[in-house]
């Protein structure tokens, strides 16, 4: 990460930590903020929260590591997350996981050499009665079928070219 | 100062001290409450967890995440028992009694269940018991003889399932052997306030882990070793450098030359089997000569030295604050004794570095007068000389390691021995330990004080200084302040402490130290505001008083042991360690300092010798500085 | 959208703040004894009833206490609470304001999964609603000293944070791990204040009651189990979905309402329940009978009932906070002995000591997770062993 891009983020963290207070009940969100914006919580940032208040970073460490949705290691852009409980199990959700192995050339539990996608097994969504459910990042696709998760797919490609021609950059990852 | 005291544990109010609940009406606190266990009654107060009202009859019931020293964490299941009228098995150690109850503790379904954990924590539990240092010592293991476990009902790795980490200097963590009792965490975080492990993960994969999983020599780790002391099986070790020793023993070109701190000596007795409190001293020292070291030395001997030297920096920053006005002189002056606190404060307080006394502890001085003034005494080449050191302590290993601790021209000290790897050494050796004849340290670094060996107890160091200060300030007898120069107010266990000394009278500025005061005018009417702390928890809590302005910012001279107890709860020490058993160990040193015919550092001759004929510029002089003082590196709390 | 089958559905006949107002005219612990007279039970799944709840937390010693909505939905098969804040959130949020009133709470807290964040906003927009209507804020409804708001804060996707402690845990910034009871939330809760912890369907009701009447929500359920609850219904049927039905409901009748019927067994209360087979069908939905938070699960005629097993201990697995050890390792335990039976490879001897290992895991797990974990395990092997005993090769699902 570049130098100004930390600084970048230490002045986010700041910001967050005022935002959510400065005591050991504000981590969860700080923490999700972090993960939002910079798709993952550096070491750095670990350190740097942790410092802000006042606990040790493994502490940070430890509860970064034992919530499914925070990252220390750098995920893709769009995280999508296949549900793979029971209801979504028995409606298809083997099929949908094939393809969007398939379509995205990656396995479960890995990111696309672009940077772009992460791959994921969720457990239940709670969408047990429109199963196959996935999610792409806070997004909820019900109904899935084979067909179906290449165009959700294709979609966030195009999300995202929008998004860099608006801003006539891509951040670098 | 109660609030220094206070629990600043971060675990949740459920895993601190029990809280009573159920309570409406504050009269209840202090009531009684009857209990029934295994048909016995009896009554506890109100809040009494099972585990505790059960030890109280005798009843025994096993435990592995509990230990005296820590909070309740209720996690390993093992002391699960029958509370009648509950649904499930309650775990003993995590429930206060509040109302009447019924308890069975070895019921079939309390057997079957603990019989299952057993058998779950071995599926995952790699290693032979042959090849552990913690052999016959290991909880697991007795709990699988009591249990009478024949066979692993659900697997057992046949292959390690983690890499062991090697690389500190002091502490090796081998998660193969973990249980995830997580009594290394609580005791890192909420004794030591150090942070370093955390339990990481989660699920089948939860894992206890340093900071972004690096190896232990890069993290913040301070080397005290008080989670070795707290693992029940054999997890956690000591670097061991016994194999290292013995070849210098078998090595005829080496002189090898051992010292060996106060607090091993009130301790070792406990890796053969005797009741903690037995001081071996002497016993020791024909052991020693026995595995075959050449010279048999006392560390009590550079515990005086140190006292001198660093009294001597204390009485001239003093003079340089008090009566030049130097302001950049910093006060209080902090003790340099305990290599954890030392590398706690590089780590935590690094701005606060320059408080720290420039004395080295006295395992490198002596180290450094070995290798010097010894070796030319003796006609030896110090490079044919192989210094150990026999300490409580694992962070003496890496302080021995460090690479400004080489000012005899050598490295100072080879080789730091915890106690119990000398007991080891000593088994080795077959020698029976509690029962051989006794025999004395060598000259001329035998001759030590009591003030030498109570550094081995909290308070300790600065009781020994106030000694010394007092008589050669005062010009009086210590006697005359304190009954037989116990310095009572600066000894016990409270985790925090404070006393202040009046000097209402001074005498005469004793020779040694006449070329840097010209007199003691200036202390007289001065009253000495001193301070005593252990554990680096509580070391924080004072650091932060001063940072803050507070009580301690007044002290002139502050005592800080990184571990629990001070050097005698050492994380070299003997396994297990509890309140209890520091007490013993504390009795077992204070007894020895009783017996001494000396017990001031100021007396003891052959400091007294090593000034007139090696360090002639006295203390704090010039040779002096270049072999007995040191400098920090400010480390920070970052990790790259 | 929830569909009820036997009357109008409740929640659409109350008013907003229709249950506020009438609770406000009564003192707070008057409040509470309308919810005693109703014999309302938690709504999540373990049947406390609230009213105890509430007056432990009314009674606690505390300047400050707090009301937390756990909306932390994980249990599979469970979509109930997701429906709920998504049509009838004002009646959640005000349930909560009932509580703050009657245990003196100044803050309230939803504990949203990060799953349904896709939620967030439109709850947010119901919250600034209902402090423009003055229902949240200060002296709400004119009620002088009586000021309460509610904040939304966000799980980051472990389900063990349903478990109310360990929700505690995390909103305390810790790793959501389940803590020692006692002592309970309603003494030393969030912060170390007395706190209460209610579902989001639970909250729900309350309103509905102090809206529509204890005597009315007595009028139906069992004895026990009174009142309406709210069905997740999913898998081998044609018609899954939310439903309203009465506690006492029989799992035959709910078959038929949906339109699952000849289905082989049903999996009651998600993972964690108990799955039930087709002999059993005449058997109650209620507390005192086949207890659940909701969630039904049908297995259809042609299911593998191993790979079923499977799916749920693949689930603990993962979702096992890792602190107590039979929850840690029984539950990987249980899921290897899934894997020999797969390959046809468990003696019937190794299947008993698992049966017996999930017994311990019920007794002596630290928390609610680990005590149920090995049920949907137990309650498989009980009613299909010929099923998945002495497998030769993959049955096809």
């Amino acid at each position: 990460m570049l130098i100004t891009e930390r600084e970048k983020m230490v002045e986010d963290i700041n910001t967050w930590a005022e935002q959510y207070g400065r005591n050991r009940s504000a981590l969860m969100p700080i923490l999700q903020e972090v993960q939002k914006k910079y798709y993952r919580i550096s070491d750095y940032a670990m350190q740097e929260i942790a410092d802000l208040l006042g606990i040790h970073p493994v502490e940070v460490y430890g509860v970064v590591s034992f919530y499914s949705f925070l990252d220390d290691k750098p995920k893709g852009k769009f995280i999508i997350r296949l549900c793979q409980t029971i209801s979504c199990d028995m409606v298809g959700k083997d099929r949908v996981a094939r393809q969007l192995e398939n379509d995205l050339g990656v396995g479960f539990g890995q990111t696309t050499a672009d940077g772009i996608f992460t791959l994921e097994w969720a457990n239940c969504l709670g969408m047990c009665d429109q199963g196959p459910a996935m999610l792409v990042n806070d997004q909820v696709f019900t109904r899935l079928t084979p067909a179906k998760v290449n165009e959700i797919i294709d979609g966030c490609r195009r999300a995202l070219s929008h998004y860099a021609t608006q801003r006539k950059e891509v951040h670098a990852l | 100062m109660a609030n220094l005291n206070e629990d600043v544990s971060r675990a949740p109010k459920s895993m601190r001290a029990q809280t009573i609940t159920g309570i409406t009406d504050t009269t209840d606190i202090g009531a009684t409450v009857r209990v029934e266990i295994d048909g016995k009654e009896l009554k506890v107060p109100i809040g009494t967890t099972i585990l505790e009202a059960a030890r109280s009859i005798g009843v025994r019931i096993p435990t592995l995440c509990y230990h005296e020293d820590l909070c309740i964490a209720g996690v390993c299941r093992i002391c699960v028992v029958e509370v009648e009228g509950q649904r499930t098995l309650q775990a003993s150690c995590a429930y206060p009694i509040t109302s009447p109850i019924k308890v069975k503790t070895y019921s079939s379904k309390v057997r079957k269940a603990r019989r299952h954990i057993l058998d779950l924590l071995l599926s995952k539990h790699y290693g032979e018991c042959y090849s552990c240092f913690r052999n016959n010592n290991c909880e697991l293991q007795s709990l699988a003889k009591e249990y009478g476990v024949d066979q692993f009902r659900f697997g057992h790795p046949e292959k390690p399932l983690h890499e062991v980490d090697a690389s500190s200097y002091s502490v090796i963590r081998d998660m193969n052997k973990c249980i995830l009792c997580r009594r290394c965490v609580r005791t890192c975080i909420d004794v030591q306030e150090v942070g370093v492990l955390e339990a990481v993960g989660r699920s089948d994969k939860t894992k206890i882990e340093t900071f972004a999983s690096k190896p232990l020599s890069e993290v913040i780790c301070i080397n005290c070793g008080q989670c070795i002391n707290r693992c029940p099986t054999g997890a956690l070790r000591a670097n061991d450098p016994t194999d290292d020793v013995w070849a210098a023993i078998d090595n005829p070109a080496k002189h090898v030359v051992i010292q060996t701190a106060p607090a091993p000596r009130a301790g070792i007795g406990e890796c053969f089997g005797l009741e903690p409190g037995r001081a071996l001293t002497f016993e020791m020292n024909t052991a020693l000569r026995r595995c075959g070291f050449d010279k048999v030395f006392d560390t009590n001997f550079t515990a005086d030295l140190t006292i001198i030297e660093e009294g001597t920096e204390l009485i001239l920053r003093l003079y340089k604050a008090l009566v030049k006005k130097d302001t950049s002189i910093a006060l209080p002056q902090f003790t340099s004794c305990s290599p954890g606190w030392i590398k706690y404060i590089e780590h935590f307080y690094p701005e606060m570095l320059k408080h720290v006394s420039s004395a080295k502890s006295p395992q490198q001085m002596f180290g450094a007068v070995i290798k010097t003034y010894y070796a030319k005494k003796n006609n030896i080449d110090p490079k044919d000389i192989v210094t150990v050191a026999l300490m409580p302590c694992s962070a003496k290993k890496f302080e021995c390691n460090r690479p400004e601790m080489c000012d005899s021209g050598f490295k100072d000290i080879d080789y730091g021995l915890t106690t119990r790897e000398l007991a080891q050494m000593i088994s080795e050796a077959g020698i029976d330990l509690p029962n051989l004849e006794k025999s004395d340290f060598d000259d001329p670094f035998g001759t030590a004080t009591g003030s030498g060996v109570i550094f081995a107890a909290t308070g300790g160091v600065m009781e020994a200084a106030i000694r010394t200060v007092v008589e050669l300030v005062c010009g009086i007898k210590v006697e005359n302040l304190f009954d037989h120069a116990d310095v009572i107010p600066v000894r016990g266990f409270e985790g925090v402490r404070y006393a202040e000394l009046p000097i209402k009278q001074v005498g005469p500025v004793p020779d040694i130290l006449k070329h840097l005061v010209p007199n003691w005018d200036w202390l007289k009417g001065a009253t000495l505001k001193v301070g005593v702390c252990h554990g680096t928890a509580n070391a924080k809590k004072v650091l932060d008083d001063i940072k803050a302005g507070g009580k301690f910012s007044e002290c002139h001279f502050i005592e800080f042991m990184a571990c629990p107890g001070g050097c005698l709860g050492g994380g070299g020490q003997p396994i297990p360690t509890n309140p209890e058993i520091r007490k013993k160990r504390a009795k077992a040193i204070y007894g020895e300092d009783a017996h001494y015919e000396i017990r001031k550092s100021h007396e003891n001759p052959a400091v007294l010798e090593l000034y007139s004929q090696f360090l002639t510029d006295g203390p704090c002089g010039h040779l002096s500085h270049k072999l007995l003082h040191t400098d920090y590196t400010p480390r920070g709390k970052y990790i790259a | 959208m929830i569909t009820s089958k036997c009357s109008k559905l409740t929640f659409s006949e109350i008013k907003t703040g229709s249950g506020l107002q009438a609770a406000l005219k009564n003192k707070p612990a008057e409040v509470i004894s309308i919810l005693a007279d109703s014999g309302m039970k938690g709504r999540g799944g373990a049947g406390f009833p609230t009213s105890t709840k509430w007056r432990f937390a009314a009674a606690a010693k505390g300047e400050e206490k707090f009301v937390v909505c756990n909306a932390d939905e994980g249990e599979p098969g469970t979509f109930k609470d997701r429906v709920l804040l998504c049509d009838f959130a004002d009646l959640v949020f005000e349930g909560m304001t009932i509580g703050a009133y009657a245990i003196g709470a100044k803050t309230g807290i939803i504990y949203l999964r990060g799953e349904y964040t896709y939620l967030v906003n439109q709850l947010e927009s119901v919250l600034a609603k209902r402090r423009q209507a003055n229902l949240l804020g200060n002296k709400i409804c004119g009620k002088e000293g009586f000021d309460f708001d509610i904040q939304i804060r966000m799980g980051s996707g472990a389900y063990v944070c349903g478990e109310e402690t360990a929700l505690i845990e995390s909103l305390e910034g810790q790793r959501g791990e389940p803590r020692n009871r006692p002592p309970f939330p309603v003494d030393t809760g969030f912060m170390g204040r007395p706190t209460i912890v209610n579902n989001v369907e639970t909250l729900a009701w309350v309103t509905a009651i102090l809206a529509k009447g204890a005597a009315w929500f007595k009028s139906v359920g069992t004895e026990k189990s009174t009142g309406l609850k709210l069905f997740s219904v999913s898998g081998d049927c044609a018609e899954p979905g939310v439903y309203e039905f009465p506690m006492g409901i029989t799992i035959a009748q709910l078959l038929k309402e949906v339109k699952g019927e000849g289905a082989k067994a049903v999996q009651v209360g998600g993972a964690s329940g108990h799955c039930v087979a087709a002999k059993d069908f005449k058997r109650a939905l209620a507390f005192e009978d086949v207890a659940t938070g909701g969630s039904i699960i049908i297995f259809g005629p042609n299911r593998d009932m191993l790979h079923v097993a499977k799916n749920f201990m693949e689930f603990f697995v993962e979702e096992s906070c890792g602190q107590c050890t039979p929850c840690r390792e029984g539950n990987h335990k249980i899921l290897e002995g899934i894997e020999k039976l797969e390959a046809g490879t468990c003696s019937m001897a190794y299947l008993d000591e698992l049966c017996k290992l999930g017994e311990t895991m019920q007794l002596a797990s630290k928390c609610g997770l680990g005590q149920s974990s090995a049920n949907a395990f137990l309650s498989i092997v009980a009613n299909f062993k010929d099923e998945i005993l002495g497998r030769t090769e993959k049955v096809a699902v």
